[in-house]
């Protein structure tokens, strides 16, 4: 007998494929996101464009003398597209997470390699010595920042203490402090998949671009770059679309003159009581999200194409 | 590249991931009231937050809702990870996709925001629930099954199938090869998948911040409160706890699961060879 059909006849597989055994493996888990993720979604959706005053809201629909009405208010989304605060804080989140995307890859691609070219035998505990770190507190780690860029903080101490400033340097509160939080919380993002396309990398191209009379440099640029352009890719995506939103970090690094659109949600909501605009920064933030990981998919689905090269 | 510069490159990398955990954990044991100069060794702080009810209260709560986090988180996963794998089309598996992968991309900010506003919802539709530890763990699963769901589907993906035939070919009832086979082949994916949902839980301050009540304060949220306000030798004691507890657990189960994996691998061979020989004979 077809080995297939005797599994099918036999047991397990027809376990699950019999309706009640599918419908529950696939409904349990879809019914607990779209009522915890997608429902919650769709109220934020439709507060931002309810008329609200603070936490009071009124009802996009309603029905009076026969006439139904429904009301839907754009005016937070103007004043969004339209206040200089705003606008300003979107392209500092922009700009944020893009300076924190370029200097992870900067640093993280040359660490990814040497990882990669090491002895096979050290590469798993260099490996785990990257990730060891992700397992230990993040609000922590960030906050560990605070102790050794503050004014009386470690590094002014020991720079004070040498002589080789008189005054504390203002390192704190300032776009500098928050990139070094940002760098450091994200950087293992960047190496570990890299590591992961540079170390499965065949090392006999390099050969055979030697061979070819290319230099180590141009071998570099020419095979070993273009060849982890998919680690590349989902290095940045893992970098920047997180540090868009970030909240924690601007908030303990960041400074006035460092706006992130996640703290100015936050305050909205929790400082303001405006819950309506508060929706309607998520709303916008979402799309800000998305343009980066619709580049994303449609990459991946252009280079699953030509995998086969 | 020569090898020096691969060398110092490694070792600034791993002096900048650790310089800020290693202070961090020598600035706990400081004696002075200025926390980042040194005045003598103490272990007066760990005292301190022992008696510190916010501190203790916080880290009560922050373990319940980890360990219910974790747990359902995986279940909740395994079954979506099942769900991607096995079944090629279904009615909606490019939505229940989309369902999974969100919560990973999705800021915590926003996830904390919707979630808020929909109790609040509720609560105004139905009198429930309450802003608390339900609440709480709620926002943690959502993001901590996506997490699992990625694991486990990644393990299973990568088994070997067959085995799971041979079982069924010999007799096995459906739920007994999930237990005998199925499951002792994934346990080490669901033991990371529930240490990883663990720890995101337990770290996690952002959307805890929106769906914790004025009763129920995390121990994040209380580190947050005090981070906030600046440099803080409470919470460097509390940070080298954690470090402590993190490296001992996270070394001890890798090593367990290292020894799992080449145990299992010694009697899959040993069962081989047997077979050959019974061949053979």
């Amino acid at each position: 007998m077809d080995i297939a059909k005797r599994v099918e006849k036999n047991g397990f597989l027809r376990f699950l494929k019999r309706d009640w055994g599918k419908r529950s493996v696939i409904g349990i888990p879809y019914v607990f996101l779209i009522v915890f993720f997608s429902l919650p979604f769709l109220v934020v959706l439709k507060l931002s464009v309810s008329e609200a005053d603070g936490i009071h809201y009124e009802d996009l629909a309603s029905y009076v003398d026969g006439i139904v009405n429904i009301k839907i208010k754009l005016s937070n989304y103007i004043f969004l597209s339209s206040d200089p605060l705003y606008v300003e804080t979107y392209w500092s989140s922009v700009k944020f997470a893009t300076i924190n995307t370029v200097i992870c890859l900067i640093i993280g691609y040359p660490f990814a390699y040497f990882m990669a070219r090491s002895a096979p035998g050290i590469r798993p505990a260099l490996l785990m010595l990257v990730s060891l770190p992700f397992w230990t507190s993040y609000l922590l780690r960030v906050y560990a920042w605070k102790g050794l860029l503050d004014d009386h903080g470690v590094f002014n101490n020991i720079l004070m203490w040498a002589h080789l400033i008189d005054e504390p340097i203002k390192m704190m509160h300032t776009g500098f402090s928050m990139t070094i939080g940002m760098v450091y919380t994200y950087v293992p993002f960047m190496i570990l998949p890299l590591y992961a396309t540079l170390v499965k990398m065949d090392l006999r191209l390099l050969e055979a671009a030697k061979d070819l009379g290319a230099t180590p440099w141009k071998a570099f640029w020419l095979v070993t770059v273009p060849l982890s352009k998919n680690g590349i890719v989902a290095g940045s995506m893992l970098v920047f679309i997180p540090s868009v939103g970030e909240y924690v970090i601007p908030e303990l690094l960041g400074g006035p003159s460092t706006l992130m659109i996640g703290r100015v949600l936050w305050d909205e909501f929790f400082s303001n009581n405006d819950w309506a605009m508060a929706s309607s920064v998520a709303v916008t933030m979402v799309g800000l999200i998305l343009i980066p990981l619709v580049i994303f998919n449609k990459y991946q689905a252009d280079s699953g194409g030509a995998k086969g090269v | 590249m020569d090898s020096k510069l691969g060398k110092s490159w490694l070792l600034a990398g791993y002096v900048f991931l650790y310089l800020p955990i290693v202070t961090l954990i020598v600035f706990s044991f400081n004696d002075s009231k200025m926390v980042t100069l040194w005045g003598g060794f103490t272990f007066k702080w760990y005292g301190v937050i022992a008696h510190d009810t916010e501190v203790v209260d916080g880290f009560i709560l922050s373990m319940k809702v980890a360990l219910m986090t974790a747990t359902a988180s995986v279940v909740l996963g395994m079954l979506a990870a099942f769900a991607m794998v096995r079944y090629k089309s279904f009615f909606g598996r490019t939505t229940f996709a989309a369902h999974i992968n969100a919560p990973l991309v999705v800021p915590e900010v926003i996830t904390g925001l919707s979630l808020l506003l929909f109790f609040v919802m509720c609560e105004k539709l139905f009198g429930m629930p309450e802003r608390g530890i339900f609440t709480i763990w709620a926002g943690h699963t959502s993001i901590g099954m996506a997490y699992a769901a990625v694991v486990i589907q990644s393990r299973l993906l990568e088994m070997d199938k067959s085995l799971e035939e041979a079982a069924m070919d010999l007799g096995c009832k459906p739920f007994q090869v999930f237990y005998l086979v199925t499951l002792p082949l994934i346990v080490q994916s669901i033991m990371s998948a529930w240490l990883l949902t663990f720890t995101i839980s337990l770290d996690d301050v952002v959307s805890t911040a929106f769906l914790s009540g004025p009763g129920s304060t995390t121990l994040p949220i209380v580190i947050l409160s005090r981070a906030r306000l600046g440099l803080n030798p409470t919470v460097n004691a509390i940070a080298t706890i954690t470090v402590a507890v993190v490296a001992v657990g996270v070394l001890a189960t890798s090593m367990w699961l290292s020894r799992q994996e080449r145990m299992r691998a010694a009697e899959q061979s040993a069962a081989y060879r047997e077979g050959m020989q019974v061949v053979e004979a």
